[in-house]
Order: C-alpha cells, then structure tokens, then sequence
C-alpha cells in the first residue's frame, strides 16, 4: 500500500503494516477525542515515524496514486479535531 | 464503516474527481489534462510569491512591534520621572503585552519560513512529476487503444492530482497562517497607537476600557519589576507616595 504524509512525500509499506498503521492511527483518535494535546503530538509523531521507517520512499516522478493520506507533520491540535474522528485515516485492516 | 475523512482527504478526492471526469476521450484529454497541469504549476508559483509576500509584511509589522516597545518604555521613564508613577504603570503595561506578542510572532515567522521552504521543494516536486506524466502521455498516446490508456490515464493523473492538491493546501495552510498573525499584530499594533503619550497629561485622568484590558492582560508581577528597576536607574530608592490623582484605589505594590 502507499501512503502519502502531506507536504511530504509517499511511501510503499507491505500490506503487513496495516494492522500496526491502524493501531497508531486509531490512538491518534483517542487522545484527540480525549483533549490530551501532548499525547496528540506524541502519538502523531509516532505514526508518521513509522511510515517513514517502515516505508520506502517513491520517486518524485512516481505517479502512482496513495491508498492513505496522512496530514503534514505540523498539524495542530485545532486542525488535528477536523482530521482524526471515527476509525481515523487508517480505516480498520480487512478481517 | 470507513472513517470519516477530514478536510485534506475529502479536498484531494475532490480534486482528483474533477480532473479524472474530463478524461472520457483518451486522445484529446491527454494532451488537455497536461496543459491543465502547466496552469495548475504557474497558479503554485503565484501563490508562493504571494506567501512570501505576505511573511514581509509581517516581518514589517514585527519591527514596527519593536519600535513601539522602545517608545513605551521610554515614556514610561518619562513619566516616572515626573512623578507620575499610574501613566508610567500604564505604559509599562502596554510594553509587556506587546513584548509577549512580539515573542509569538517572532516564533511564528520563523515556523512561516519553514512552510516556505517546504513549498518551495513540493513545487519542484510537482514540476518533477508533470515532467513524468508529460513522457508517459507519449508512450500512452503511441502504444494503446482506447480502453487501455484510459486506464492508464486515469492512472497517472490521480498522482499528479494528488501532489497538485497536497501543494495547494500547504498553501492554503500557510496563508492561513500569516492572516492570523496579521490580524493579531494589528491589534496589538492599535494598542500601542491607543496608548501614545504624546500629551502626558492628558492621559493622567480617567482610564479608558483599553487600560483596563490591558490591565487585567499584562503581568502584573513583570510591571513591577520594571517599575521597580526603572526607579533604581532613576535614582528613586523608594516609591514615591501615590499620587493624587489616581482614582482606581490602588496603593502602592
């Protein structure tokens, strides 16, 4: 799967990161949800690492489209309330 | 269920809809989606000169912020000079509220220049990746029919649609950004206009609601210490008694 962090770029995960992707994702969620501005940004920053860690970056002449956008690194707490509800961005691995 | 998508998910399927319903006839839109592409980049490069812009109107309104610290600190050692320890506390005031502002801006300005920067590189990013869907449109052109290269049409241009989207709201974020910080200089800006003593005495009776915001914005604590450093450099060991003329009943600190 590919997935783009905005302002960034897009990487391509094996499908086996999904689960762990939507972990990330889904405690993003809580801790907004729960109005833990610090926890946010830890958890935040934890997902976007493990995109870039597990994930290979594409080429910039890559066109290939993303199966997941995730917002630029500098998302606010503000911004992050309109962003992360529900399943998140990540919706939930296939059963 | 899917999640619900935010603003930046839903901007980019929308953009990327719009583009993909004009490519029914493979032939003709190709050659189109490409010269929407060029327009799309030269809408970019506008659009950053015009955050750069903007970030220099800020960076004019920081220095003029600093000039106005100075001024009111000088007038309240003016003031305090003649005794007139309420106008002095009042001018200190207004330098501590636009003191703070001036540390948020400088902050912002500089998280300002990093979002530049950033443009800078997606445009270039951007530029790379029409150049790819320029190449490709030749080979689709010259080796499928129909069926297929609508395909792959679709194909390529859902990641130049992507990456278009992902600079126009970088840029949309950034012109958020200096717009809010305009707005908050010029407020501050009005403060410290509000707050010229040009005439000393003028202002000695009868405060304003401005003072009295600001009264309740500034630390309290941060203007005494001024106060109290500001009478030591003047040589005023003590405080002076209060003077007659304040009417908000506050005694000395």
């Amino acid at each position: 799967m590919i997935v783009r962090v905005m302002s960034e770029g897009q990487y391509r995960l094996d499908e086996g990161h999904h689960q762990k992707l939507d972990e990330l994702d889904d405690l993003v969620v809580a801790r907004v949800e729960a109005g833990d501005e610090n926890g946010y940004t830890t958890a935040f920053s934890e997902l976007l690492s493990y995109v870039r860690e597990n994930g290979e970056p594409l080429g910039p002449d890559d066109l290939e489209g993303s199966d997941f956008m995730l917002p630029p690194a500098d998302l606010s707490f503000e911004e992050a309330a309109n962003e992360f509800t529900g399943e998140g961005l990540i919706p939930d691995a296939p059963a | 269920m899917a999640g619900t998508s935010g603003r930046f998910t839903t901007v980019i399927k929308a953009k990327i809809n719009k583009m993909l319903d004009k490519a029914e006839d493979p032939g003709e839109t190709l050659d189109y989606s490409y010269q929407k592409q060029l327009e799309s980049l030269q809408g970019v490069k506008k659009g950053i000169a015009d955050v750069v812009t903007a970030k220099k109107r800020l960076q004019m309104q920081t220095s003029k912020l600093e000039q106005s610290v100075v001024k009111l600190d000088t007038q309240a050692r003016q003031a305090l000079g003649q005794g007139n320890e309420e106008l002095a506390r009042m001018a200190l005031e207004r330098k501590n509220v636009a003191q703070t502002e001036l540390q948020g801006l400088d902050q912002q300005v500089t998280e300002l220049e990093a979002q530049q920067q950033k443009l800078i590189d997606s445009e270039q990013k951007l530029r790379t990746k029409i150049e790819s869907f320029r190449t490709k449109k030749e080979v689709i052109k010259a080796q499928y029919n129909a069926a297929e290269a609508q395909v792959r049409i679709s194909e390529a241009a859902t990641g130049v649609g992507e990456e278009m989207a992902d600079v126009g709201l970088a840029m949309q974020r950034a012109v958020d950004k200096t717009e809010n910080m305009r707005a908050r200089a010029d407020a501050v800006g009005e403060l410290e206009a509000a707050g010229t003593f040009d005439d000393l005495t003028q202002l000695g009776e009868g405060q304003d609601d401005i003072d009295k915001q600001l009264h309740q914005l500034s630390s309290q604590s941060a203007v005494d210490d001024d106060l109290a450093k500001m009478r030591a450099e003047l040589g005023q060991g003590t405080p002076p008694p209060a003077a007659p003329q304040i009417e908000k009943g506050e005694g000395t600190a």
